[in-house]
């Protein structure tokens, strides 16, 4: 079935290593062709890594500090000192893009990692294994059941002190933040990947590998995962915006990084009563959160394209 | 199916019961602070009296299991009684549910914001689900053509821009420079007549609107995944070999099988109307059950955050069962014993 | 839109016109006013915030209020009681107030001195959990002398009597209908607190807690002119920023309390022409505390903690360095960044009235960053490689928390920046004010414990007189475990030479000697840097040109005259 030669056998259970090598790499290159043949995925991901470019390497090209505050330049509309404006307390919008960026793009991903490994973990566990199903539910339940904001104030109060001395002030509040927002985000996908389990579990393949005494975890790296590979990348894709999002809420209700610290996110909050007075400072962070977004989208429809045996040409 | 429901059922009791706990331990810990809000007038010594006179002083415990014997057994017999007008034991001495800012029985507060949220989220949520379903499954058909390419960028950008900005956008096009829709919504307003009828749907235009984009982009690309998924499937194949309608092959064959993660998704979001939407009910200042959390929240107001939470956390449970269920429907190969 | 508003303001008319004595009252159809925090409930002694006291003070009225200039004015009494018309007693021990005759409840009884004497048994009875119980810890006993005589008796000399029954917090309820909601079941009364029966000019019809009220004129109010307005309908909930657009961009709304937003914005609201913004001075200060104790958490059971006073702050022990703070910053930038017309610049900690208000302070209005970097050079702060000064091995790096409150984030930035040209790194932090000014002795993020080095928000009184203002400075006032975290000296200053002032001011009655004390007290608070004053604010509400007769008050409830409220034509 072509559904067995997705991911690589591993060495111990293969009968002649070197075949397994070359099937190895025109596997990968095989995905890879496929991969960079999806106009999509190939936009996004030179849209990706423009952002990811501009965002680390500008602040050495585009040297104007992001928190210098110089009152009599407030409120300007772009222009050549500005290219993208300035905020209220005169502060150059184009730095603050960039290096609230970095925050973002850092939050987002990781924090949509944590979530995804949890969710499908937890997901594919309680759907392959009966016995593990009820008390993971429930505790899948019980985490949809918290309300998010007592729940952060809480950890913030146990945490953020010995995060503080541990690793700085800023790095100790992001790990914090991070680790919340993955944390509180993982149950839709867990519930989604379970539900694809219960069904993909029944199927003949699936049996098939169960009747010939196939381990479960390689049942479940072989044939399972692979099938629920969809629901997977569009939580992922999904929750790269909704941590972004996540954050700057966080920071609107004093929960988040500290108020020296931009972020797309807490950019766009400030920026939205000034909208009409200076439409630069909701146009420029917004772009950047919808431009991730979709490129991250893009890449995930690619990949999953061309993860997917069926549709490889 | 139904020893499998009942035995989830009876299941329920002991999960809601370690959620309970949970929520209130967790409220319990919380740093906020009921007196919090009060003006730097009041000295720190009547803070503490009205910390006291809330119940502030008692354990942990005594205050947990007190929330359950009210919650349990005095609100219910209330209802009973409200409903029925049977006399059960002497309801003056029995203690309600009461919301520390308002001083008023939680159940009544619930049932007086429950309209406003019930109407607006669930309907700015069915709307998101109409709009979801066809475009995903189009989408997921003609997969990248310009409908494809264009509802893609419609739910991403959607999802990516949070309510609290594209809510204010509408209200600066349509409240502040078009002056067509209000930008604050009337509770009080009742439906009476046609004019009437208007100012209400006119006064919800806006957040369902903003609702419906936000849930559409989420449910939308749930559909349009499985969709494709589905496609590639031999069954699929083997349908259209034996000369079956394009038709029957989409809605009886793959939009059944696709169901199952979208079901999901929309079981999931179900208790988060009920929840309401913070975002937007702030925004759009409707005043739902959402307002009444946060408030509650940032008012440190304990019994209400923990019994909304509770109500929350039933739905919870009881939503994630019916689409337990309906995955056996959707696909019979699924079996619970 | 303005078709359903128009029905229900002919509705509420149409009711109304029942009144036969009803000349002019209810002419002008509905007001519509605009609180971001909506009011939870409407009895004043239950209140959670300045909001309930707002909404309440419609329906219920005090003794006396304070009017625009902070000066008292009757309500219910004959006259404000003092030394010179003898309603007070000469050793100050008590005062004697006089209702005046004729006036009735909206239930159509009459208002008895019996009814003012209820109201502070309501507040006292024990565990009822009165939040205006301050006005009453020094009151022995409140009788009726007849009908409409009501005497305060108080356990020490009062030079300052007017803390029960002035202003809209302490509102009188009526005795009839609270009679059985004393101590603990005070708060099962949820009709009674929901809607209160009162005095004042409209009655409360239909309250929705946290979310909008419809109050209708009181028929039996006793101006048969007044009120204009057959009602209100009043909303809550939302934001600041939003609250002021419907006021001035929209026009949905007549009134919006407490639009404080960034000066551009509502600058910009206000060109649409549809109504103004406007500001009131009160005693409103936006203050800086230092903290006098080693707030690092190295100081571990000790954090923040005054004990026998050899806990030093390492950083802001040295008067040098709090004077070089203080002279660093430009109040005059933080005024135009974050509060327009609304704020003033000021060096005192009693900024207003003016007989109380010094000019000994006002060297800090200047700021004077190059006199600041000499006064931390003379005292030994060398300038690290980094541009952060250190002696004695500390660094002078300063952790500085506030609420959360884009306003107030915005100055944060401004002070670490001008802080920085002096060599001294500041480290922000800002917490939801929900735990910030919360008394939660478990929280380690309030106000009172302060485990940071600097910490600012807003500070007002009730009325005019600053003496517990300045008496929160005093050695006892400081918060320790001991005391529960207790206490309104935030900083932790004890100087056994103010203490003695503060006891004179308690016992002085002449004006001219409480105002030399008073400037003495506050110039020495500056000057030893236990607070930086920044920023006198106002009060700042919009208001649309459609209403008429509002007179905008930062000392009392800005609803304090509602009555006299008119459409304009």
């Amino acid at each position: 079935m072509s559904e067995l030669d997705l991911i690589a056998p591993r060495a111990d259970e293969a009968a002649e290593p070197a075949a397994l090598d070359q099937a190895h790499r025109s596997l990968w290159s095989d995905v890879r062709r496929q991969f960079l043949r999806h106009p999509g995925a190939l936009v996004g991901m030179i849209v990706l890594a423009a952002i990811v470019l501009i965002v680390l390497a500008g602040p050495y090209l585009w040297t104007v500090s992001p928190d210098r505050i110089n009152p009599r330049i407030a409120n300007r509309g772009m222009s050549l000192d500005h290219p993208l404006g300035t905020d209220n307390l005169g502060r150059d919008l184009f730095a603050q893009v960039m290096a609230g960026g970095r925050v973002s793009l850092a939050v987002g991903i990781s924090a949509m990692l944590i979530a995804v490994t949890l969710g499908t973990t937890i997901g594919v566990l309680a759907g392959f294994f009966r016995r593990l199903d009820g008390i993971l539910m429930r505790m899948t339940e019980l985490f949809l059941a918290l309300p998010i904001l007592p729940l952060l104030l809480v950890i913030i109060l146990l945490f953020r002190d010995v995060l503080r001395d541990l690793f700085g002030p800023s790095a100790g509040i992001f790990l914090l933040i991070v680790f919340v927002i993955g944390i509180t985000s993982w149950m839709q996908t867990a519930r989604v990947v379970r539900a694809e389990v219960l069904g993909v579990k029944e199927r003949d393949f699936v049996l098939a590998a169960r009747s010939i005494g196939a381990r479960p975890y390689k049942i479940i790296f072989r044939h399972i995962l692979p099938n629920v590979l969809s629901p997977i990348m569009v939580s992922g894709t999904l929750g790269v915006a909704s941590a972004i999002i996540i954050e700057s809420a966080l920071s609107f209700l004093g929960l988040g990084f500290p108020p020296d610290f931009p972020t797309w996110g807490r950019l766009l909050y400030d920026g939205a009563n000034y909208m009409t007075l200076n439409p630069s400072r909701v146009i420029w962070p917004g772009l950047a959160i919808s431009l991730t977004v979709l490129s991250v989208n893009f890449i995930g429809d690619g990949l999953r394209d061309a993860l997917d045996p069926r549709l490889r040409s | 199916m139904l020893r499998y429901t009942l035995r989830r059922l009876l299941l329920a009791i002991p999960t809601l019961l370690v959620i309970s706990f949970v929520i209130f331990a967790l409220l319990d810990l919380a740093p906020n602070d009921p007196t919090a809000n009060l003006p730097t007038t009041i000295p720190p010594e009547v803070r503490e009296q009205i910390r006291l006179s809330l119940g502030l002083g008692e354990p942990f415990l005594i205050r947990y299991l007190k929330w359950l014997y009210q919650f349990f057994v005095n609100e219910p017999l209330n209802l009973l009684q409200s409903a029925f007008g049977i006399e059960i034991g002497d309801a003056s001495e029995r203690l309600r549910l009461r919301s520390w800012t308002t001083r008023s029985p939680i159940v009544d507060l619930i049932v007086e914001r429950a309209p406003q949220t019930l109407t607006v989220v669930g309907l700015g949520y069915l709307t998101g689900i109409l709009i979801a379903l066809p475009i995903g499954i189009i989408s997921a058909y003609r997969k990248y053509s310009w409908f494809d390419q264009i509802g893609t960028l419609v739910s991403m950008i959607g999802f990516s821009v949070p309510t609290f900005f594209t809510g204010l956008l509408l209200i600066i096009i349509f409240s502040v420079n078009l002056n067509w829709l209000p930008s604050i919504y009337d509770t009080s307003l009742r439906v009476t007549d046609w004019g009437s009828f208007t100012a209400q749907l006119k006064q919800m235009a806006m957040p369902v609107a903003v609702l419906g984009l936000y849930n559409a982009a989420q449910i939308s690309r749930f559909m349009r995944a499985s969709m494709l998924e589905n496609f590639g499937q031999d069954y699929v194949r083997t349908a259209r070999a034996k000369g079956m309608s394009e038709h029957v092959v989409i809605f009886v064959h793959v939009l059944r099988n696709s169901l199952i993660p979208v079901v999901t998704v929309i079981a999931l979001g179900v208790p988060q109307v009920f929840g309401g939407a913070i975002i937007t009910e702030q925004i759009f200042r409707i005043n739902g059950l959402g307002e009444l959390l946060i408030s509650g929240i940032q008012s440190a107001d304990i019994p209400l955050v923990q019994t909304l939470t509770f109500i929350f956390a039933v739905l919870i449970v009881t939503f994630n069962l019916i689409a337990d269920i309906l995955y056996g429907i959707l696909d019979p190969r699924i079996r619970y014993e | 839109m303005m078709k359903w508003h128009g029905a229900i303001g002919a509705a509420a008319a149409a009711v109304l016109t029942i009144s036969p004595a009803a000349a002019q009252r209810g002419a002008d159809g509905e007001v519509k006013i605009l609180y971001w925090q909506a009011p939870s409930i409407l009895n004043p002694y239950l209140s959670s915030g300045v909001k309930d006291v707002e909404a309440s003070s419609v329906v219920l009225e005090p003794l006396a209020s304070y009017d625009e200039k902070g000066d008292m004015v009757a309500r219910l009494a004959v006259e404000v009681p003092t030394l010179a018309n003898g309603g007070m007693a000469a050793d100050l021990k008590s005062i004697t107030w006089k209702l005046k005759p004729g006036i009735t409840w909206s239930d159509g009884t009459p208002l008895t001195a019996e009814d003012v004497v209820f109201t502070a048994e309501y507040c006292m009875a024990p565990g009822g959990g009165c939040s205006k119980l301050s006005a009453f810890t020094d009151v022995e006993k409140v009788e009726a002398a007849d009908p409409l005589t009501v005497k305060i008796s108080f356990k020490s000399a009062k030079p300052f009597p007017y803390g029960p029954f002035v202003g809209g917090e302490s509102a009188i309820l009526q005795k009839a209908q609270f009679k059985d909601c004393l101590g603990a079941k005070a708060a099962q009364c949820t009709k009674e607190n929901f809607a209160p029966i009162g005095t004042g000019p409209f009655k409360v019809a239909e309250f929705r807690a946290n979310d909008s009220i419809r109050y209708v004129a009181n028929d039996k109010y006793r101006d048969p002119a007044k009120p204009a307005f057959a009602s209100i309908y009043m909303k809550g909930g939302g934001d600041p920023a939003s609250a002021a657009r419907a006021v001035l961009e929209t026009g949905e709304f007549d009134y919006a309390w407490n639009t404080q937003v960034e000066p551009e914005i509502l600058e910009r609201m206000a060109k649409a022409g549809k109504g103004e913004v406007i500001t009131a001075f009160g005693n409103y200060l936006e203050r800086m505390h230092l903290n006098f104790t080693n707030s690092r958490p190295e100081a571990g059971d000790k954090r923040s903690v005054y004990g026998d006073g050899s806990n030093p702050h390492p950083v802001l022990k040295d008067p040098a360095m709090r004077r070089a703070l203080a002279l660093a910053i430009d109040r005059q930038l933080l005024v135009d960044t974050g509060y327009g017309a609304s704020g003033r610049v000021t060096c005192n900690i009693v900024p207003a009235p003016e007989v109380y208000t010094s000019t000994a302070v006002d060297w800090c209005k200047t700021p004077d960053i190059e006199k600041a970097n000499k006064i931390l050079d003379e005292a030994g702060w060398k300038k690290g490689s980094d541009g952060i000064r250190v002696k004695d091995g500390v660094r002078a790096s300063l952790l500085y928390q506030t609420s959360t409150n884009s306003v107030r984030q915005a100055t944060q930035a401004l002070i670490k920046q001008m802080w920085g040209d002096i060599g001294v790194a500041t480290e922000l932090r800002n917490i939801a004010g929900s735990v910030f000014f919360g008394a939660d002795p478990s929280s380690p993020d309030t106000s009172q414990k302060f485990f940071a080095d600097i910490e600012m928000f807003a500070w007002t009184y009730v009325g005019t007189d600053p003496e517990t203002n300045l008496g929160g400075s005093t050695c006892k006032e400081i918060p320790e475990p001991k005391t529960n975290w207790l206490g309104t000296n935030f900083s932790r200053y004890c100087n056994p030479a103010y203490d003695k002032l503060a006891a004179e001011l308690a016992q002085t009655a002449d004006l001219a000697a409480r105002a030399a004390l008073v400037k003495k007290m506050n110039d020495m608070l500056v000057e030893d840097g236990v607070m930086i004053p920044l920023i006198y604010r106002g009060r700042i509400s919009a208001i649309s040109n459609k209403l008429a007769g509002h007179r905008h008050n930062a000392w009392d409830v800005e609803l304090w005259n509602v009555a006299d409220w008119t459409r304009k034509k």
